[in-house]
Order: structure tokens, then C-alpha cells, then sequence
């Protein structure tokens, strides 16, 4: 067995999996990766189930370093910049930390979530199925709180595996799209309509509980108290206050305020990775086309291990070169290393 | 053959749960449906459903849409959720000691005020209901009670509390409600109990299941840090009596 330690790292890092389910009705949130295409991308790539669990990085930097022998890891979700040892590592891809190396993640560069994953999984005692942390709770596996520096984790040494990259599906881009209701009928058509056409931006008081959307004041028809209910992933329910707010996955398992709509599961990570601050808008769509789009999603997971390839070919830092030409600069691809950035006219 | 009970609404609650809504109000009958139906589900399970949550007066049914589509699933819900009810079992009563007031009640003062009474007027009023345990949701052990006296029925606050603390007892709209954990709320705080509704590692870990009833009594400042010592030490603490 090989250690890996980590030797610094931010707020709202925590270990995550794919969540806890089937105790929703004693109150057990769920928990659980923001982005589950991203820890299944991540876990993918170092050969583990699609949601084993991994170290799941907030917004600022992290390192974490090999003890005791190598360890392989890859990563994937919000892009950043990342090395071992002064070589850089391509967000999604594979990487063996030496016995004493140290990888070394700067800030998410956009988004929020990054996903380590480690060869062979985390292990820990699970509770409800699931080491994911649940800090209100006390879950979670081996840590049942955000992670800190000097926590370790006691994982498999290095298989010496080639090392891989994975080429993920383009994501969608446009509005987050939303199924209205379950409560719609709580909100008469022009709040709908300003929900549904105005602009919004996530407060950054926003967690993995909930995320505060920001925008203009959504009226109730007959006032914001109904009678609990349950909610779920995505559940976009309306306080007293008329600022609504996005539920993720630490969410209540039920809530006393109308539900206007619900995120889409397809579309739930992109929400997730979505930058506070940063202008949106929501879409309505059909059940059909919702449900459609979950059936893709799923299989977008399943069909992960078919987008695996070498990566022993030359690396581009393609979020970089993104990155730069969505600044509005035009960037030459050719050498990954020296690459120029020429201001547009 | 006993006729149909009227049917529920389906509603969306996007693209892998249904919302199966009996009452758009706090409603004993339309909470025992919910239980029935839970029930009904749990014993012939229908292909595609992963979770299913009681709630007050609907049933969160959470489905994998890859096996099972909303109308599909929707035709198969109806005819059990609109069985005649079965005969009523007999329920467990627990009886909660609750600190009012002060630190650990904060809001007790000003619940008052609102309402027009004294302070004790409404420990009176709150210890002296009869609740049944309608649904535990939120976070966990949190125990949604129903059976709030009228004259307690106020309006939740504008701006929900980012932080209040394990053990409130709070009330909530027409609702009254045992929080275990520490968590947001827009609720009124009126207490505090030492008894917790889930503790991981005692047996069993989740104490009220719905349809329980409960009633609550005052206790004062020193016999809650007593019971608290006890029950962070795993003894339940709550007195279970027959209903």
C-alpha cells in the first residue's frame, strides 16, 4: 500500500462519490459529487467505477504528495493548471506520482469543482452505501468533514499502468435547462416568464447545499408557505424573499417553499460548475425531451472507458488555449510549451 | 368491492421523481394515503422506482427515467393510490422534554409578542398538543409534526436562519417540527431538546418513524444539560409510551 497525503488544500474540498441513497426518507441527504460526469471521467481513467469516490477540490489550489510508494491518479472537471514536479499534467488525464512526488493544482480557472481520483478508489467504511462527506451529518469516510492538510488517504500503490487521457464529450453550452413545476402553479405567468427570461448569477454564498441565484424578485400567488415536501437534485425552490435557490446535492430531503421548477439531470453539473458571478439564463424544456436527455447523460457515463486514449501523444493545454481564445485572443495550437497569444484586431 | 378514493395529481419534480400530491394542505386523510401508498410500493415495487419519500400529504416517488417513463410510471401509480385505505394500526407515543426560552429558544419572546399572549402562554399551548409524526425530511431525524394548535399558526420567517441549533424545537407555518442537527431554518425557535431523533451509532439510529404520535414537556435549563450528557452518550432519552 502507498500513502497519499495532502500537503495543502482550500475550502469545499471533500471526499465524494456518487451519494447516499435510499434513507431520503428519514432525512439522509444525499450527498455526493457536484459534477458526476467529471468524478466519472476522473475515475475512469485510473480504471475504478464511475463513482467511486475521489477527492472532490473547491475552487482554490491544492497538492497532495505520494508516500511510501507511487501512486496514480488522474484528474478531471473545472480546468486548472496543473504539475508534477514542474512538468504540467492536461486536465483530464492520468498521472503516477514517484514515492515523494508532489502534484500541485492551482485555482480552478472556471467552474469550481475538480475531481482527483486515485487508482483503486478511496477506501473507508461506508454508511448508508456511500463514503461521501456529509459534514452536517457527521458522514462521510475517512474523513466526515472537509479535507485538511496532513489528512491521508492509504491507497493502492501504482499499478504502472500506461498512462491515459480522455477525450469527454463537447458539453453542452446555452441555457440551463429546467422542467417547470412541481409548484409552478404557485406562480402566475408573468413571474414565470421573468423567471424563465431574466438573467441570473449564483450569489457566492452558495454551497454544496444550495446555490442562491441572484436576479430580480420572483412574487409568490399565495405567499412562500406551503407544506414540506420532498425535494430533489436541482429542485429550484423560492423563498419569502423571492431570490430563488438552486438545491444541490447536500440538500434538505424535503422543503416548506414553492418549487417554480427542476434542474435537469443532465444539466445539474453544469449548473454546479457554473462560476459565481457569472450571467446565465434558464430554459424550459418538455418531459420528452428532459427525459431524453437524462437516457443520453446515463449513457454518456456508461460509454466513458470508449473515449480512453494513449497519451503519449503531444499534450496541448487545450483549457488554456480555450480559455485565451474566449478572452478574445487568437492562439497558436502548435507548441503546447511556447504557445503565443496574438490580440485580435 | 369498496369504491376508488379521488385520484392524486402527478407532478414533475424533473425528469426522475414524481410528486404524488394527495392535499395541498396539512390533511390527516391525505397523510394516511401517503403512507398507504409508501407502503403499497415498498411491498410490490414497481420496476424503475429507486426511492420513495412520505411527506405530509404527497409521496415523492424517485425513479430511474432509463427504465421507466413519467406517463408509464404514472399509470401504474394511479390504481394503488386510489385503493380504499387499509384499517388503521395502532402507534407508539414519545414523549419529548424540551427546554423553552432563553438561549435555547430565541424566538419564544417575540412568538409571543406576535401573537398577542405571554411567553407561557405558549409553552401551554405548544407542550399541550397531541402531534403524530407526519414525515421526517430535511436533514435527518428531522421530525415534521402535525397537530399544531391554531392560535400557533404564524407565518415562517422572511429570510430563513443560516445556522440554528441541534435539537430545536420550532414551529413553522401550521407545522411543528424536532430538529436533530444543526441547520438552516426559517422556523420559530421555541426550545431546545436533548432527546436526538438520529444518532448514528446507537440502535436504533433514526428514533420516530411517520404515524408516531408525540406529546412534549418542559424541562428546565439544568435537566437539559443533564439528559443532553446522557444521550450524547447513546441513551435515547425520549419516554415511549402506548398511544
Amino acid at each position: 500500500m502507498s500513502r497519499l497525503v495532502v500537503a495543502s488544500i482550500g475550502p469545499a474540498s471533500s471526499v465524494q462519490d456518487g451519494g447516499r441513497y435510499g434513507a431520503q426518507r428519514y432525512g439522509l441527504t444525499v450527498s455526493g459529487a457536484m459534477d458526476r460526469l467529471s468524478l466519472a471521467a476522473a475515475n475512469t481513467l485510473v480504471g475504478n467505477e464511475p463513482f467511486a469516490a475521489a477527492v472532490e477540490i473547491g475552487p482554490f489550489g491544492a497538492s497532495f504528495t505520494a508516500r511510501d510508494g507511487a501512486v496514480r491518479l488522474a484528474i478531471s472537471g473545472a480546468p486548472r493548471n496543473a504539475d508534477v514536479a514542474g512538468s504540467p499534467v492536461a486536465m483530464d488525464s492520468s498521472v503516477t506520482l514517484k514515492d515523494g512526488q508532489t502534484l500541485t493544482l492551482g485555482f480552478a480557472r472556471g467552474g469550481a469543482f475538480t475531481y482527483l481520483a486515485i487508482e483503486g478508489a478511496i477506501k473507508g467504511e461506508k454508511v448508508f452505501g456511500s463514503l461521501a462527506v456529509n459534514a452536517r451529518a457527521g458522514l462521510g469516510s475517512p474523513y466526515p468533514r472537509p479535507l485538511q492538510a496532513g489528512d491521508e488517504f492509504t491507497v493502492d500503490a501504482a499499478s504502472g499502468a500506461e498512462e491515459l487521457r480522455i477525450e469527454l464529450p463537447k458539453p453542452a453550452t446555452g441555457p440551463i435547462r429546467v422542467l417547470l413545476g412541481p409548484q409552478d402553479d404557485e406562480f402566475d405567468d408573468a413571474n414565470k416568464a421573468l423567471f424563465l427570461d431574466s438573467e441570473w448569477k449564483i450569489s457566492a454564498t452558495s454551497d454544496r447545499m444550495g446555490y442562491r441565484l441572484e436576479g430580480p424578485a420572483i412574487k409568490h400567488l399565495h405567499g412562500h408557505n406551503i407544506v414540506s415536501d420532498g425535494t430533489v437534485n436541482g429542485s429550484i425552490q423560492v423563498p419569502g424573499n423571492g431570490a430563488p435557490i438552486a438545491l444541490m446535492m447536500d440538500r434538505g430531503t424535503s422543503g416548506g417553499y414553492p418549487k417554480i421548477a427542476t434542474v435537469i439531470t443532465a444539466d445539474i453539473g453544469r449548473l454546479a460548475q457554473t462560476s459565481a458571478g457569472t450571467a446565465f439564463r434558464f430554459k424550459a424544456v418538455s418531459m420528452a425531451e428532459a427525459q431524453d436527455e437524462a437516457r443520453k447523460f446515463a449513457q454518456a457515463i456508461r460509454s466513458l472507458p470508449d473515449r480512453l486514449r494513449s497519451s503519449d501523444i503531444v499534450a496541448l493545454n487545450i483549457e488554456a488555449l480555450s480559455d485565451a481564445n474566449v478572452a478574445g485572443y487568437a492562439v497558436s495550437a502548435v507548441d503546447a510549451g511556447t504557445w503565443q497569444v496574438t490580440a485580435e484586431p | 368491492m369498496a369504491a376508488t378514493l379521488p385520484p392524486p395529481r402527478l407532478l414533475p419534480s424533473g425528469d426522475s421523481a414524481v410528486t404524488v400530491e394527495f392535499s395541498r394542505t396539512i390533511d390527516d386523510d391525505a397523510n394516511q394515503r401517503v403512507l398507504a401508498l409508501d407502503k403499497a410500493l415498498t411491498a410490490a415495487p414497481i420496476d424503475g422506482i429507486t426511492e420513495t419519500v412520505p411527506t405530509y400529504r404527497s409521496l415523492l416517488v424517485h425513479y430511474d427515467p432509463g427504465k421507466i417513463g413519467f406517463d408509464a410510471l404514472g399509470e401504474k401509480i394511479l390504481p394503488i393510490a386510489t385503493r380504499p385505505l387499509p384499517p388503521v394500526t395502532k402507534a407508539r407515543r414519545w414523549r419529548i422534554p424540551v427546554a423553552y426560552g432563553g438561549e435555547h429558544g430565541i424566538d419564544l419572546e417575540d412568538v409571543a409578542k406576535t401573537l398577542g399572549t405571554t411567553p407561557d402562554d405558549i409553552v401551554i399551548r405548544h407542550s399541550g398538543g397531541d402531534y403524530k409524526v407526519a414525515m421526517i425530511g430535511f436533514t435527518p431525524g428531522w421530525s415534521y409534526l402535525s397537530g399544531l394548535d391554531k392560535f400557533l399558526h404564524l407565518s415562517r420567517r422572511q429570510s430563513p436562519r443560516l445556522l440554528t441549533p441541534a435539537g430545536t424545537i420550532s414551529i413553522g407555518g401550521v407545522q411543528a417540527g424536532i430538529q436533530c442537527l444543526a441547520a438552516p431554518s426559517g422556523w420559530h425557535l421555541l426550545g431546545r431538546t436533548p432527546v436526538r431523533t438520529y444518532q448514528l451509532h446507537r440502535d436504533p439510529t433514526f428514533l420516530t418513524e411517520p404515524g408516531d404520535r408525540v406529546t412534549f414537556y418542559a424541562i428546565d435549563h439544568k435537566t437539559f444539560e443533564d439528559m443532553d450528557r446522557a444521550a450524547e452518550a447513546g441513551e435515547i432519552v425520549a419516554e415511549q409510551v402506548d398511544a
